[in-house]
């Protein structure tokens, strides 16, 4: 249920504006890997080029290659709408549907397209993916009660669970820890670990301890001056960028030189 | 250097009554007051208005039978036709709403939604005329159809040559209430949170099924709100109605001659009314307001009842 990511010369851009320049990375399977860098070098909008939902908004677009095992995201004839199927997302603030209880919230995805299910097999499923983003024990007597109800960081579990729940191969996740408490966060930065036996998890953090503490692998991204593209400076063990990074960029932002 | 403390303790102990704070907690306080006394100013005019017809004794009532059975074939058909105006207008009301937030270009849902807007500018009387002099000539041989071959079912019966019936009536109310629908619905629409939208496209979902998740249930309080104004708008609705619709009395027939409405009643006999005549037509519009009331209150309840779930807490 878990696949490599390969990403080739990939630039991004929204309208006129080059976002991000030639990003080449790639991402094993049943791993960790954080991006991190300064406010707008581009690590959120390559995260989302990951899944094809930058183009949501008007004007992005793409120019490379994103293979998932080979196959490229940004093929000719391949819908968007399965391509989010196989790889979910987390967003920076937690957003469940509000209208719907925490069991629909679970169940939104499954239940797109048409897609029927069983009650039992709806009930099983609920349950397997709140128990997946550690929350079952929490929520499991008001599976009706709205998901808007619950704190922040079990909201932000609850989207969690909404997206494993549609059994994705990739986890990509935009700062989902940004909204939290500290509590909250190492909840998270649990279930992150968990989930790595299953899925390859990508993530975007603002916290380069946090970073330090989940990946397997990071990224760091920068851009020159303002008005640059974004460039990923560095990509390597998330030992050795902490321990020995190759560029002096990556070195002064891990030590809070800028950034 | 005690400065600070002392301005603290005073602080918290008395709150400062400022006076631009005053003036405006009184203007609105007044302005509160204000919508209810003539609200219950109305009321209050109206009941004590309608006593004489609601206790006169039933043979020197219009029709001779009593207030009730003058008054409810006015409340049918003026209840029948706004449900059917809303009924037809709704859908198409969202539908605009949503092409003009989600679907259309910026530029091309910006200049509808002006001239949707426009269209609530059209006073009724105009909506009545091209309704009774173009609209409903038009419809003669749709009726013509209708009865020939749906006439087992009663709203259906034998066709108006004239096309000046309930129906008639209904459509141009239909037309004269989608504006209002619309620009509430298209506000509610547009205020859907970007977060959600994201979360249900993220989960793989269509642009349809993105809109299934996320927009309709987020605006369904609105689109009913929407409605219930447009509702109000229809069963108050006088001069269109008045003009379209050749009064009769009441027929389960829809397409063919026959009923009428509360305020076309009022307004085509008030002029000429005196004595107890006049105390029925206000006991009508007495009526009118309680049914008014009544479905303002089921919309009420209607958006209350999934209050938990509207994401406001």
């Amino acid at each position: 249920m878990s696949k490599r990511i390969d990403v080739k010369d990939l630039d991004i851009y929204y309208g006129d504006f080059h976002a991000v320049k030639g990003v080449s990375m790639t991402i094993e399977p049943r791993s960790v890997t954080a991006f991190i860098g300064p406010s707008g070098c581009g690590k959120s909008t390559f995260l989302r080029t990951l899944n094809r939902m930058h183009e949501v908004i008007p004007g992005a677009r793409v120019e490379g290659e994103v293979l998932i095992d080979g196959q490229n995201l940004y093929g000719k004839g391949v819908d968007p709408v399965d391509v989010r199927r196989q790889v979910g997302m987390v967003f920076q603030r937690p957003n469940p549907f509000p209208t719907m209880s925490i069991k629909e919230n679970v169940l939104a995805g499954v239940r797109l397209n048409a897609r029927r299910i069983s009650s039992s097999a709806a009930d099983e499923l609920t349950e397997r993916a709140l128990r997946g983003a550690n929350l079952w024990n929490e929520v499991k007597d008001r599976l009706d009660k709205p998901g808007s109800g619950l704190s922040g960081g079990q909201q932000q579990r609850l989207c969690i669970a909404r997206a494993i729940a549609i059994q994705p191969e990739v986890i990509l996740m935009d700062e989902p820890c940004s909204a939290l408490d500290p509590i909250s966060t190492l909840a998270i930065e649990d279930l992150i670990n968990d989930l790595k036996s299953d899925y390859t998890v990508v993530i975007v953090t603002h916290n380069m301890q946090q970073a330090a503490r989940v990946s397997d692998k990071t990224g760091f991204f920068n851009l020159k001056a303002t008005g640059q593209p974004g460039q990923l400076v560095e990509f390597d063990t998330t030992q050795t960028i902490f321990n020995n990074p190759s560029q002096k960029a990556t070195e002064d932002y891990i030590s809070g030189r800028f950034g | 250097m005690n400065a600070p403390a002392t301005r603290r303790a005073r602080s918290s102990s008395t709150a400062v009554r400022r006076p631009g704070d005053i003036l405006f907690n009184g203007a609105s306080l007044g302005s509160a007051v204000l919508i209810l006394l003539i609200l219950a100013g109305v009321a209050f005019f109206l009941v004590m208005e309608a006593v004489p017809a609601l206790t006169a004794p039933a043979e020197e009532i219009s029709g001779g039978e009593g207030f009730f059975a003058y008054v409810w074939p006015l409340v049918f058909g003026t209840v029948v036709a706004s449900v059917i105006a809303m009924l037809l207008g709704t859908p198409v009301a969202i539908g605009i709403a949503l092409f003009v937030s989600h679907y259309a270009p910026r530029r091309l849902g910006n200049g509808i939604g002006f001239v949707i807007d426009l269209l609530a500018a059209v006073p009724s009387v105009v909506f009545g005329m091209w309704g009774m002099a173009v609209f409903a000539p038009r419809l003669g041989p749709l009726y013509e159809w209708l009865s020939q071959n749906l006439g087992w079912i009663p709203i259906f019966g034998d066709a108006s040559a004239t096309g000046r019936t309930l129906m008639t009536a209904s459509i141009v109310l239909a037309v004269m209430i989608l504006p209002i629908i619309t620009s509430v619905s298209r506000e509610v629409f547009l205020q859907t949170p970007r977060l959600h939208e994201e979360a249900a496209l993220a989960l793989g979902a269509t642009k349809w099924e993105m809109i299934r998740t996320a927009v309709l249930p987020f605006g369904m309080p609105g689109v009913i709100g929407g409605t219930m104004l447009g509702l109000g708008r229809a069963l108050g609705e006088t001069m269109a109605v008045a003009i379209i619709l050749a009064p009769g009395v009441f027929s389960w027939n829809f397409i063919g001659a026959g009923n009428a409405t509360i305020p076309a009643e009022i307004a085509l006999n008030f002029p000429e009314a005196a004595g107890l005549r006049l105390s029925e037509l206000i006991a009508a519009g007495l009526v009118l307001f309680v049914i008014t009331l009544a479905v303002n209150l089921f919309a009420r309840w209607i958006v209350d009842r999934r209050a938990e779930f509207s994401g406001a807490n």
